[in-house]
């Protein structure tokens, strides 16, 4: 953990509490005005030499050792590619994409709709999560051929069923998870100065499961984009990355498929960083945003 | 007048016939308005239970205990109990003002005057300038003031503090104990104190109820005539010494009659 140091010593400077400079974590962003961009560079290089030496070393090898291309295409072929067809692959990319972001909506806003419901009513959480759990266990990919014949093989909706479904259970059960973790003494606290349920809801419990909500979220939008794609492999639309990658790689076309591939890496990751900065705007306070980093 | 606190054969048993623990048998005291009443004994002898009977989060199993004339429950939807915790239970997504100000909102006051009444609140417990900061920002001791202050902000007429510096050191404990008679004296409400520490309690008191635990009953009640000023050569007073060792005696009583 570089910087740590520093972020301390601001720390110290601010409150001369032995509580406070014991604590290594971070500020609010913006605190420390000098070398902003050193601290930049000192964060992301490792990763940045990670990455560039993975694609030498996979360069490489390919190479040396005369790898073909339908066993892992090199590098610089799938960037070739990546170039050449790239107005194909980014409007696949953005169809799929709006297929995973539509599922994504969809199923976190049926999640939260439920959490709250089960935090609230101690009947509906006791008759409701043992059966989420049980379509849980499900394996819900096999769910994709009994919804592309319900909505229809063309129909994105079909395919943001699919997401919705997959996304729901982590976000369902962690927000539940968040809203019922409070510390007691919290909820005791508002009940002696006579708090309605709906404000220990609104003041204590909501706050309290943000950070559970956003992690859980994390884990949906990865998901989202696998289950998209994977919805796509059991047909429909020719013009997805699902079926682009099929079919890509039935023609022979690897450095095609993993152009594609690349794609959907991208927009996974633009995905993940959006509701990273959601997270900053919504809990300028919490722990994971000062001392995980 | 009413007593601002009046228990007749108060009991509290835990659990059910099989496994059922007996936390509190016949306790009978009241307690004045403006009272300074500390609760003292061993782990276990029910004083935290008291409080909570007190505050309405527990419901006595027998007898009756009535706070400023009218139910535990009544007085709680009246907003007339302040309570601090032995954990400061601030919520980390507000601010220290905004911490003040929950009790507030909650009583629907309008935006300007909760405002004010936290300023003034955090300037009475010396964290004027914290306002802005959150609770990870500050000390243990710290928090523990803007629990008081946040406690105190709606002026109850009660204030139930559960061993609140339990957690501290002790030269910020003596410092706290200083801070918390100094408001009392200036808001004038009645505080009933959960403590173990026997210095803590003659220090800070009008009265001390002294427990004993299995079951958890009030074995004396001692009144401590130190003069209503106290500050750092009180702790050096031998009257002081001699209460503490009353308090003491007491105690150690308490624990041959069992």
């Amino acid at each position: 953990m570089s910087g740590m140091t520093d972020r301390d010593d601001v720390i110290r400077e601010t409150h001369e509490t032995s509580m406070a400079a014991a604590f290594e974590g971070d500020l609010p962003v913006g605190t420390r005005e000098p070398s902003a961009i050193r601290r930049l560079v000192k964060r992301y290089l490792p990763a940045l030499i990670a990455f560039v030496t993975v694609i030498f070393v996979w360069e490489g090898l390919t190479r040396l050792f005369g790898v073909e291309s339908f066993v892992l295409a090199k590098p610089s072929e799938i960037m070739a590619s990546f170039v050449e067809t790239s107005a194909t692959i980014w409007g696949a990319g953005f169809k799929t994409l709006i297929e995973a972001a539509g599922g994504f909506v969809i199923g976190v806003t049926l999640a939260v709709a439920t959490s709250l419901a089960s935090a609230r009513w101690v009947g509906f959480r006791e008759g409701m999560l043992p059966l989420a759990i049980a379509l849980n266990a499900t394996p819900i990919a096999a769910l994709a051929p009994i919804f592309n014949n319900w909505f229809g093989l063309t129909n994105p909706f079909s395919k943001m069923a699919v997401v919705a479904v997959v996304v729901y259970f982590p976000v369902m059960i962690n927000t539940t998870r968040g809203l019922l973790e409070v510390d007691p003494a919290e909820i005791e606290l508002m009940r002696s100065v006579a708090a309605t349920p709906t404000e220990v809801m609104r003041r204590v419990q909501i706050p309290n499961a943000l950070p559970y909500f956003f992690a859980s979220l994390k884990v949906a939008s990865a998901l989202s984009l696998i289950a998209a794609i994977i919805a796509e492999y059991f047909g429909g639309p020719q013009d997805v990355l699902g079926q682009y990658i099929v079919n890509r790689a039935q023609l022979f076309q690897f450095p095609d498929a993993w152009a594609a591939i690349l794609v959907a890496s991208i927009l996974g990751v633009t995905f993940y960083v959006l509701i990273l900065v959601a997270e900053r705007i919504f809990m300028p306070w919490h722990v994971s945003l000062r001392a995980a980093e | 007048m009413t007593w601002a606190v009046e228990a007749k054969g108060v009991g509290k048993v835990f659990g059910g016939q099989a496994e059922a623990v007996e936390a509190l048998r016949d306790i009978d005291f009241t307690l004045s308005q403006g009272d300074f009443v500390s609760l003292i004994g061993p782990s276990g002898c029910g004083k935290s239970t008291l409080l909570r009977l007190i505050g309405d989060l527990s419901a006595p199993t027998s007898g009756e205990l009535t706070v400023n004339g009218k139910s535990p429950e009544r007085a709680r939807l009246d907003r007339d109990y302040g309570i601090v915790f032995q954990s400061a239970t601030l919520l980390d997504w507000r601010t220290v003002k905004k911490n003040v100000e929950l009790p507030l909102e909650i009583m629907g006051f309008e935006t300007a005057e909760r405002s004010s009444t936290a300023d003034e609140m955090l300037e009475l417990v010396q964290l004027g300038e914290f306002g802005d900061h959150y609770p990870w920002q500050l000390s243990g001791g710290m928090q523990q003031r803007v629990a008081i202050a946040r406690a105190l902000a709606f002026k109850p007429s009660i204030l139930l503090m559960d061993e609140p510096f339990g957690a501290l050191d002790e030269m910020t404990r003596e410092l706290m104990q200083q801070e918390v008679l100094q408001l009392w004296a200036e808001v004038g409400t009645t505080v009933v104190f959960v403590t173990h520490s026997i210095p803590e309690a003659v220090f800070l008191s009008t009265r001390v109820l002294v427990m004993s635990p299995r079951p958890g009953r009030i074995t004396d009640e001692i009144n401590i005539d130190l003069s209503a000023k106290r500050d750092e050569e009180t702790r050096e007073d031998a009257r002081y010494y001699e209460l503490v060792t009353e308090v003491r005696e007491a105690l150690r009583r308490g624990e041959w009659n069992d």
